[in-house]
């Protein structure tokens, strides 16, 4: 039986209620949203209800959107269901000043260096992950690069063609 | 539209004065003298091991500049070495990223004096068009560089052409250079004692 993803919602809301919101399908897709205490259980549940068993994680990444105040920082979770060959996408949001979201790397191993990469770029912080350090950028900086916080270029710069780099 | 720049000042390399002509000197029947200087740098452009540290698309143009057809041998570089220890030009080629930094900075300085540098590419000569926060800013922010190649990436006869400069400062070079105060200030301006 290959499971559809209005089976999914299905069964996401019979479990979780109000708490699993923005239901939607883009590109025959399904994505959706928990509060981000939630993270862990959700993902617990797709693992282990039989009949979903979203057991793969094929990627874990973060969204930085400036403008929503109070939920700027978004933590994506790509599950894919091997046995039906069938993928979502599961995010949850954080305030930026807080950026606290329970670790997955209990749940799936693939989550430990994902987790790093994230908090590398993007500095959320998860708690409890076991070793929560910056693994491609230098392990002096000081700031996490792919928020929309900083200039793509550094504009003190002066012994290049501003025109190529967009500074001119 | 912005305008096309060439270099109309293209300064053309004379090949004999590159590859062997003799230092000026003092002939006679069954001898010859002349400067140990000259001597010494005579011998030492003409057998420079390169030690390739290739990490993007310049290497491949390298890989062209050493292969058959233009043939980095004829300059007496035949001998690649893939050793610090061994090697007296490091050719970088290549982004080299501010995480790489610390591991180029560290072959150079496993090199033995006299040693030379060279950056191959726009990349390695100023960050080329990676203006970003992973990529240093061209290896002088790091290690000394005596030649500069252009070019994304530079075709194998601009190499060559930066090899023959190097060879030019090589055979040019005091015996004494290394440790006069001048070089001293020079490392030490990049934190080498």
């Amino acid at each position: 039986m290959a499971i559809t993803n209005s089976y999914i919602q299905e069964k996401l809301t019979e479990k979780f209620g109000e708490q699993v919101t923005n239901f939607e399908e883009t590109y025959g897709m399904l994505s959706f949203e928990s509060p981000k205490e939630l993270n862990l259980k959700v993902l617990q549940f797709l693992y282990d209800e039989p009949t979903l068993s979203f057991q793969f994680m094929t990627d874990l990444t973060a969204v930085h959107y400036p403008n929503q105040t109070g939920r700027e920082l978004a933590v994506v979770y790509h599950m894919h269901n091997l046995v039906e060959n069938v993928r979502l996408r599961f995010k949850v949001y954080t305030d930026i000043s807080t950026p606290d979201v329970f670790t997955a790397s209990k749940l799936f191993e693939a989550a430990n260096w994902m987790e790093r990469e994230t908090f590398d770029f993007f500095g959320i912080n998860f708690v409890g992950h076991p070793n929560l350090k910056r693994v491609l950028n230098v392990d002096e900086m000081d700031y996490f690069p792919l928020r929309k916080e900083y200039p793509l270029e550094d504009q003190t710069r002066i012994d290049k063609d501003d025109e190529m780099f967009g500074r001119g | 539209m912005r305008p096309v720049r060439f270099n109309i000042n293209a300064k053309t390399a004379n090949i004999a004065d590159a590859i062997g002509a003799p230092p000026p000197g003092f002939a006679g029947e069954g001898f010859f003298t002349t400067k140990m200087s000259d001597v010494v740098g005579l011998a030492r452009k003409n057998s420079l091991w390169p030690l390739p540290f290739a990490t993007s698309c310049c290497g491949i143009e390298f890989m062209a500049t050493m292969a058959s057809h233009y043939d980095l041998s004829r300059f007496g570089a035949e001998r690649v070495g893939f050793s610090p220890r061994q090697c007296d030009l490091l050719m970088v080629m290549g982004t080299i990223s501010k995480k790489m930094g610390p591991v180029l900075r560290q072959v150079y300085l496993q090199m033995a004096e006299p040693r030379w540098v060279m950056a191959v590419g726009a990349c390695a000569s100023s960050g080329g068009i990676f203006d970003t926060y992973s990529v240093l800013q061209g290896i002088d922010q790091v290690i000394p560089v005596d030649v500069y190649v252009p070019g994304c990436p530079p075709r194998p006869e601009a190499i060559i052409d930066g090899f023959m400069r190097i060879q030019d400062l090589v055979g040019q070079e005091s015996i004494r250079r290394r440790n006069g105060e001048q070089y001293k200030a020079l490392l030490n301006s990049y934190g080498i004692e």
